[in-house]
């Protein structure tokens, strides 16, 4: 790990550590703001890890961002982190100005576009965009467009946007918004920027937070297994608890390199195929431990009262935001079939 | 909770990208027109020629130190080499088990005279060595052994039978593990392990297992006052267990691990790319995002290797992940596919998928059943 990557991992450790505890997420779950672990982890500088220190970031790489993307899972901190650390690199890559406060990212749904246009001397932004992470409480929207054939990275405030609110199964906002020919903030091309970088990013940054999110379930049923006691020992005593912990433990290993392995591709360029590996087996690994992390609680796992479900809920909603694992499994099968069997291995090993 | 797993991504240096440039010219050479199911045997594979021509290229005990003849190169390097191997399906077997564990034994617990009598020979492919480890009635439970080595004038009278014994009728060398002392209670003390000369020691009685496919590749090894001299002893008398888990360590880290379906990977993959759709595409999808991850795993704990770090924890995760990959090809292979698993007739694809189903029940047993791997992680869970 870098410098950085370990300074941001000491910070951002204790800082969700003392600040997004149980009450935190469950106040936010009824609709609150966390202003305060917001402006906390802006003043730590966490948001914006791989934008420049001219302006106003951290200056770091994409590994350094996962170390910070991760422990928001594994902490299920309540807020747009992994979006606005997204944002801020496409900003940048297009040469604007990152503002303050917490970014969004639209459209997030494969199939949705957002048309930009030119109006006076500037652009204006039309469409609607659903699912939207974060949409109400976001201070500026970041959207991927076309433009002239050319990809294009525009900054709307959200303002900006008429909001309709929804959540996903974890209770995070997220929202459709609707622009009707919104002013633009600004817009410039982002050259080496795909079209559907968002897709692509937040697909990562998803991965990286599902890894995070299955550290906490493991976490939270060896603590679980060691503490309960039936039939007069630790629950953890038992083989067949032993056992599928143990297969739990491999699916927070296999998530966590390949989440990592992703962060350190888009480091080097094109992340395309890392992005789909990580994306699929954070996802299998998402289904499978959190089942088994609530078999191992028992019933009181099933509980609100109980944070097991801060964790397992993110799981089943992440793992199909930014593309599902089959939707991402179907793109990575047949680029492999494109490339024939006997190309496998040589492609594999590669990268 | 204790930290459990360090995996950390590594990237196999530059030296290591040219050398498997060099290894998969080499290996196009050596294998040319091997078919597919050939190909499928891989490990299972034994031809000591083969392991003639890999010595000569230096690419056994590559780690080594050079007054043994090693190569003292990288354990990322040897990575390269292996996993290039079993990629390749190159038949390994007559070199790989001292490469792997019974010459890294020797240079870290043997005499000066076993070192010097052994490595060169194992870095020229000429020498071939066996494990002795499980028993008739100790398999999972090792440390219950039986078989006695009694101390006489001058070495050690040994009577037991070991089994599960691969290639030992093909062997020169077995790395046996003895029991020569019996302390009540303890059985993981008074172990002992030696270096057997399979072909100049009387009293042993070498029979085949034949496994469920009929083919000869186990043995029943049979010790009848077999005499093995004081100079064959690997490390002190009651260091056996230590030092067994330490070889186990070696034997679980590679990335063996997870490419034992390799051939059946390549073909499915044929399969699906003959006419493409939606279904194949993610079903190929998913098998290669786990392919993918497992070699960053395994590619790790080269890492770790590399590093001097103990691998015990991390190699039994890589295992019992990647043979629970292994395990599901044929599965996938049914639900793509009308192909029945054939032996002698039928497709490429339909004769590995017939080799491969018939050896898949293996991947988990041997080197540490799935049950004691996944008790080893418990145990660096904390939960035992």
């Amino acid at each position: 790990m870098s410098e950085l990557g370990s300074l941001l991992a000491d910070t951002v450790g204790r800082l969700f550590g003392t600040l997004a505890t149980k009450e935190l997420i469950e106040s936010s779950e009824k609709g609150a703001w966390p202003e305060k672990l917001w402006r906390a982890l802006e003043e730590g500088g966490l948001t914006l890890p791989l934008v420049s220190e001219a302006a106003g970031g951290a200056g770091g790489t994409w590994l350094d961002a996962h170390v910070v993307v991760r422990a928001a899972g594994r902490h299920t901190a309540p807020v747009p982190l992994a979006e606005t650390i997204t944002a801020g690199w496409l900003l940048s890559r297009a040469g604007l100005e990152v503002p303050l406060g917490p970014l969004t990212l639209a459209p997030v749904r494969s199939g949705e576009r957002l048309t930009l246009a030119r109006r006076g001397g500037g652009f204006s932004l039309s469409g609607t965009a659903t699912r939207v992470p974060w949409g109400r409480h976001a201070g500026h929207v970041v959207s991927v467009t076309e433009l002239d054939g050319r990809a294009t990275v525009a900054l709307v405030a959200a303002g900006g946007a008429r909001v309709t609110e929804d959540t996903n199964l974890a209770l995070e906002p997220r929202d459709t918004l609707l622009f009707d020919a919104a002013p633009v903030v600004a817009a410039a091309p982002a050259p080496g920027v795909a079209l559907d970088a968002i897709r692509l990013y937040g697909a990562m940054a998803r991965a990286a937070q599902m890894a995070g999110a299955l550290d906490s379930c493991l976490e939270q049923a060896v603590r679980y297994a060691t503490e309960r006691k039936q039939f007069g020992r630790p629950i953890g005593s038992f083989q067949v608890i032993q056992q599928n912990l143990a297969v739990l433990a491999g699916h927070v290993a296999a998530s966590g390199i390949a989440a990592e392995s992703a962060f350190r591709a888009a480091d080097r360029g094109d992340a395309r195929f890392e992005v789909a590996v990580a994306k699929i087996r954070a996802g299998e690994a998402a289904g499978v431990g959190a089942g088994i992390a609530h078999q191992a609680h028992g019933a009181i796992g099933f509980t609100y009262e109980h944070s097991l479900h801060f964790a397992t809920r993110r799981l089943w909603s992440w793992r199909a935001e930014f593309g599902s694992e089959s939707a991402w499994a179907r793109e990575l099968g047949h680029a492999v079939a494109a490339r024939g069997a006997d190309a496998l291995w040589t492609d594999l090993t590669a990268r | 909770m204790p930290a459990t797993f360090r995996f950390a991504l590594r990237d196999l240096p530059p030296e290591a990208e040219s050398l498997r440039a060099e290894v998969r010219h080499f290996l196009a050479e050596q294998l040319g027109g091997a078919r597919p199911v050939k190909r499928a045997k891989s490990w299972g594979g034994f031809d000591r020629e083969f392991s003639r021509r890999v010595g000569a290229r230096g690419w056994i005990g590559m780690t080594w130190p050079k007054q043994y003849g090693g190569h003292e190169r990288s354990y990322l390097e040897r990575y390269v080499v292996l996993e290039e191997m079993l990629a390749a399906g190159a038949p390994v077997s007559a070199h790989w088990v001292a490469d792997r564990q019974s010459g890294p034994l020797l240079l870290r617990f043997g005499t000066e005279a076993q070192r010097e009598q052994i490595l060169p020979g194992i870095v020229r492919g000429e020498l071939a060595f066996a494990i002795g480890m499980s028993e008739p009635d100790s398999g999972s439970d090792l440390a219950s052994i039986r078989t006695r080595a009694t101390k006489v004038d001058g070495g050690y009278l040994v009577n037991g039978t070991k089994v599960w014994t691969s290639n030992a009728h093909l062997s020169d060398y077995l790395i046996a593990l003895f029991r020569t002392q019996v302390v009540p209670d303890k059985k993981h003390e008074g172990l002992t392990q030696f270096l057997v000369d399979l072909r100049n020691t009387k009293g042993i009685t070498i029979r085949p297992i034949v496994d469920l496919a009929g083919k000869h590749h186990f043995n029943e090894v049979n010790f009848t006052d077999a005499f093995v001299p004081d100079d064959a002893r690997v490390g002190n008398e009651g260091d056996g267990w230590k030092q067994v888990t330490a070889e186990l360590g070696y034997e679980r880290s590679g990335p063996e691990r997870y490419l034992s379906s390799i051939s059946l990977i390549r073909e499915l993959v044929r399969e699906v790319a003959a006419r493409p759709d939606d279904r194949g595409a993610e079903a190929v999808g998913r098998m290669v995002a786990s392919l993918a991850t497992l070699r960053q795993m395994s590619t790790s704990v080269a890492g770790m290797l590399q590093a001097g770090e103990n691998t015990y924890l991390e190699a039994a995760a890589v295992k019992d992940v990647g043979t629970t990959f292994e395990q599901s090809i044929p599965e996938l292979t049914h639900a793509l596919l009308d192909a029945e698993p054939t032996i002698a007739s039928g497709s490429d694809l339909q004769q590995v998928l017939g080799y491969i189903t018939q050896t898949a029940p293996s991947f988990s047993l041997r080197g540490g059943t799935r049950e004691i791997l996944r008790g080893i992680i418990a145990r660096g869970l904390g939960l035992r």
